[in-house]
């Protein structure tokens, strides 16, 4: 697995102060949140250690304030960690020199803004084309991508307009195109559809996830919303005040859930498209004359089947038996156990 | 270092019993009081408390005098002298200078070839306005300028227009350049704004004196002394730009992978492009004003017609030559500020060539058909003076008759409110012993800003007295707090009837806007029209120049309390007075005291052109500088002034800021 590791973050620390990086040598490098607070300091990332693998969603979740853009901008160099380790492709990018970062951002990295961030002054396709300009492509052929990432997030027809123009959700397909245009290994969404309202929301998200079935990158993405936090992630990362409190599958998250916050977040969240079968069946493995289902299934898939059905239905992992469902346990997987 | 200090008993003791007493308790009533009884006592004893002895004056003047002369005839290493450095400056920017003269109005001498046609820069002019601002500002533009020419002012006018043209980009580019510096670097801020803020607070006519020693009279010192005065503002603008770049933008550039300069060039100088365009707008106008008053060091062009006229009193030709300064103000005005605020031209896009370039070519248009027009008649190249009309003399006359008309009862007016109230301020503004003022200034300080206001004020007043400047100064501040007064009675008032109702709001911001693009030279005409010189002309003039900013921030401090404040007020049953007086009119306060402060530094730098008719005030002694070369003089009068509205600034803005932390809006 080590192979594919995107990113890596160990014992991350970014504190906002008067002198963090003395402060946090006075204290061993591990201050106790009295120790912040008596300081003066903020601890907006706190000991975060964790791996983003190659072509993998990671989400990172949390309520306001808890660390999640200054986490994504110490990654992306926005900010200066206080103290940690990070590599990038195995690269050490704390100690990159300024030059070697301008070239990471050129060609590895491409970030999407809350809000926007697009440059009022130039239109649609300049908005698209600046990093190219900026690693100095000569002009054809950076109209030429520009056009390509364009149409990719469906503005065709809008390149001549200016960001004032244009509505949220198309001023945020504009920095979707712009952060597309270098064809970045990375890409780092801060909240990039928590500006726009719930349709058009909903209505990015799906673009969202088609683009990255086209173009499988390797994401970390940030947003408030557990919704879609599930339907976009392979992994998701959730952090309360400055630390990483759990990462894992979103099922993961939902079944296990390692403090009472995190099962705050998890308690409204949508089970039938999160939990797999292989999580509620009972380990009774019957024959029956319907066909198995598969552990993989999501319970949501194939609720109103068992449901149904008067007996259990077996469920099978890689052609064998493994287990079977029955009503009892899908009306568990759904609605949480009686007892609780 | 191992023994930590102890504080000797003695000392420790008073300490622990003066929280009891701080000052901070005293009512600053009562502290006024004991200051002012022990001034009074003092200089009862020691007349050196009310006037400072002639003799322990430090004579810092003679020293700044005598280094300038030593700059500017033997200062320099070797054979280098700083008097070469000097002349080269002067000859590099006489180049540009020559040549927008040639270009303009005197033809391009070496090669024999004519002026740009009048006809071509009216024509010019239009294509500008249109350009920026569609065809009002076309109209407007070419209307103006051919004032000018039709009443033959055109040659001056272009004098005075060569040197705006060209003291603008050098401004523009070094404000441009301080600008950015300061925002990279916080040591070069902390030594630049301060410098700044200095440098708003001095009038222009300090700024003529240093440069008439370094680079003698003429067009090139006129030149050099417009930049410097009109630099600052354009490096404010340029911080404040760069400063309001949201940030999202600056980082949606830095990952972009922009360099430094590339972040600086193509995302935050064109994100803060409105803020830097006003910037702009703003070193036009202080450098038309600068040129103006640049006449006084042998500046050619209508600031010197003008102030030729005044002093041989045609005042007919004061009104003409001033509309024409007041017309090339209005449009520079109008026309950098269309520029700064204009939109995106969506109407071009995917227009052809043509069409997007349609303003170059109609002005190659008018070129050729100005140039053609100009060799068939003489006429169109520059206009003779018989075609030229002037109303000079019939408006003198005019002016000579209504003034013997209204001097009758103009004159008993004049008499009465110079010899019951201004004398009597006069004398008692004099008779005010500078310990007490001293002290005054500081205990206000204190209260209002910390102690490092309450320090800076002090010693500012302080070195005002120990060089020598105590009675022009006090004068300086008796014609002011006069002019101010009146100010505010007429400002409050126009402000509370503008922000009652739009349709007098729209009228008078308009009135106020032209106003305050006038120079202040110009406010001397009406002034010498009707009142004669003396004191309550002097008044009249900084009344005139300087009531704007009253009117104004009193509209806008009215007009920006929220909606609920008022409605609430309403609810609870307050008449329309009730609310004026009890909630509008406080809680509006902190603006209109800004308000004042404006006003207070525009009269401060008018009182220095109130000199011209005539004054006993630090205004006097920097004009009297100037004929006699004595920089020091020059130099620390205008400080003076600075000094004044820096101590003024400073109690005002610290009460405002108190009373706005009072009203939880600060
Ligand atoms: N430049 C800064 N200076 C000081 N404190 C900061 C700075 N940037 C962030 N912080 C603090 O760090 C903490 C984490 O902020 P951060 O922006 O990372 O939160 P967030 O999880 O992204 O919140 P949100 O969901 O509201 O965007 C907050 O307490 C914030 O006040
Ligand atoms: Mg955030």
């Amino acid at each position: 697995m080590s192979s594919d590791v995107k990113i890596r973050c160990k014992n991350l620390w970014k504190l906002f102060g008067p002198n963090p990086a003395r402060f946090l040598q006075d204290h061993d490098g591990n201050p106790s949140a009295e120790a912040l607070e008596e300081g003066g300091y903020i601890g907006a990332v706190q000991d975060v250690s964790f791996d983003v693998h190659d072509g993998e969603i990671l989400v990172i979740m949390g309520l306001s304030g808890s660390g999640k853009s200054t986490l994504i901008r110490c990654i992306s160099r926005l900010n200066d960690p206080t103290s940690g380790e990070m590599d990038f492709d195995g690269k050490d990018l704390l100690n990159a020199t300024a030059a070697e970062l301008i070239e990471i951002r050129r060609h590895k990295m491409g970030m999407v803004f809350q809000n926007f961030g697009l440059l009022p002054n130039r239109d649609v396709l300049s908005n698209v084309t600046f990093p190219l300009e900026m690693q100095g492509m000569g002009r054809e052929a950076r109209e030429a991508k520009a056009r390509e990432m364009v149409e990719l997030v469906g503005l065709t027809g809008r390149e001549a307009n200016f960001p004032g123009e244009l509505s949220g959700g198309q001023q945020q397909r504009v920095g979707i195109a712009r952060s597309l245009a270098v064809d970045p290994d990375v890409w780092f969404l801060d909240e990039p559809f928590s500006a726009l309202d719930p349709l058009i929301r909903a209505e990015m998200q799906d673009e969202f996830m088609r683009l990255q079935k086209v173009l499988k990158k390797t994401i970390v993405f940030i947003t408030h919303d557990f919704e879609e936090a599930v339907k976009l992630a392979d992994r998701i990362g959730i952090m309360k005040g400055g630390r990483m409190v759990q990462m894992g599958t979103p099922e993961d998250i939902v079944l296990n859930p390692a403090t009472d916050y995190v099962a705050e977040f998890a308690r409204n969240a949508p089970h039938e498209r999160i939990i797999t079968l292989r999580a509620i069946m009972s380990s009774d493995r019957v024959v029956t004359d319907v066909p198995p289902l598969n552990a993989r299934d999501l319970i949501g898939d194939v609720a109103r089947q068992v449901l149904s059905s008067e007996t259990p239905i077996a469920v099978a992992h890689r052609g064998k038996i493994v287990g079977s469902v029955g009503r009892v346990q899908m009306l568990d997987g759904l609605y949480g156990p009686e007892a609780q | 270092m191992s023994q930590p200090f102890q504080m000797p008993r003695f000392l420790a003791a008073p300490r622990l019993l003066s929280p009891r007493l701080s000052l901070a308790q005293v009512p600053l009533i009562w502290q006024f009081a004991v200051i002012i009884a022990l001034g009074l006592a003092l200089s009862a004893l020691w007349g050196g408390a009310l006037r400072w002895p002639e003799a322990w004056v430090i004579p810092m003047r003679g020293w700044i005098t005598r280094f300038f002369e030593w700059l500017g005839e033997d200062a320099g290493i070797g054979s280098y002298k700083v008097r070469d450095l000097t002349r080269f400056l002067a000859d590099l920017l006489d180049q540009p200078l020559t040549w927008a003269e040639y270009l303009l109005y005197r033809g391009i001498r070496p090669l024999d070839l004519p002026p740009l046609p009048w006809v071509s820069i009216v024509l010019g002019a239009a294509i500008l306005g249109h350009w920026v601002g569609g065809w009002r500002l076309a109209l407007f533009s070419a209307s103006c300028l051919l004032y000018l020419a039709v009443f033959g002012l055109w040659r001056d006018g272009m004098r005075t227009l060569t040197i705006v043209i060209v003291a603008v980009p050098f401004a523009v580019s070094i404000g441009l350049w301080l600008g950015i510096w300061a925002v990279r670097s916080r040591r070069v801020a902390a030594v630049v704004s301060p410098m700044f803020d200095l440098m708003q607070a001095t009038p222009h006519m300090a700024y003529l004196v240093p440069v008439v020693i370094l680079f003698g009279f003429g067009q090139v010192p006129a030149l050099i002394a417009t930049v410097i005065f009109a630099m600052p503002p354009m490096a404010r603008c340029v911080i404040l730009a760069l400063q309001t770049v949201p940030p999202e933008i600056t980082e949606a550039g830095t990952m972009s992978g922009c360099t430094p300069r590339q972040l600086l060039w193509k995302v935050q100088i064109p994100a803060g492009k409105r803020i830097l365009m006003l910037g702009v707008n703003q070193v036009v106008m202080q450098t038309l004003a600068m040129v103006v008053i640049a006449s006084l060091v042998g500046a050619t062009g209508l600031g010197q017609q003008l102030l030729t006229s005044l002093q041989q009193l045609k005042l007919g030709a004061a009104v003409e030559q001033g509309l024409g300064i007041v017309m090339i103000a209005i449009v520079l005005d109008r026309v950098t500020q269309a520029w700064a605020n204009r939109p995106t031209d969506y109407a071009a896009r995917g227009r052809s060539w043509r069409f997007r370039h349609r303003h170059a070519l109609a002005f190659g248009a008018a070129l050729i058909v100005s140039f053609a027009l100009a060799a068939l008649f003489k006429e169109a190249s520059v206009l003779p003076k018989r075609l030229t009309v002037t109303f000079g003399t019939q408006m003198d006359e005019a002016v000579r008759w209504f003034a013997k008309v209204s001097y009758d009862y103009i004159q008993p007016v004049r008499d009465f409110i110079t010899v019951e109230m201004l004398i009597p301020l006069r004398d008692f503004c004099l008779a005010v012993p500078w310990v007490v003022v001293v002290g005054l200034v500081g205990a206000a300080g204190l209260r209002l800003g910390g102690r490092g206001t309450a320090l800076l004020c002090m010693g500012l007043v302080l070195g005002i007295v120990l060089f020598g400047f105590w009675e022009p100064a006090v004068l300086t501040v008796y014609l002011v707090f006069s002019a101010v007064v009146i100010c505010v009675c007429i400002g409050l008032p126009i402000g509370i009837w503008a922000s009652r109702s739009p349709r007098v709001a729209r009228p008078v911001m308009a009135i106020c806007d032209t106003l305050q693009t006038f120079p202040s030279f110009i406010y001397l005409i009406p002034v010498i029209m009707l009142l004669k010189v003396g004191d309550l002309s002097n008044i009249v003039a900084i009344l005139a120049y300087a009531t704007v900013p009253s009117i104004r921030y009193t509209y806008l401090g009215l007009r920006r309390i929220p909606d609920v404040t008022i409605e609430a007020a309403i609810a609870n049953g307050a008449t329309p007075r009730q609310r004026l007086f009890k909630v509008e009119l406080p809680v509006a306060l902190p603006e209109i005291m800004l308000g004042l402060n404006q006003t207070i530094m525009m009269a401060l730098s008018m009182v220095a052109i109130t000199a011209l008719i005539g004054s006993r005030d630090l205004g006097q002694e920097i004009y009297r500088a100037l004929p006699t070369a004595d920089t020091g003089r020059g130099i620390l009068a205008g400080l003076s002034i600075a000094a004044i509205g820096i101590v003024a600034d400073r109690l005002i803005q610290g009460w405002a800021n108190k009373r706005k932390k009072h009203l939880g809006v600060g």
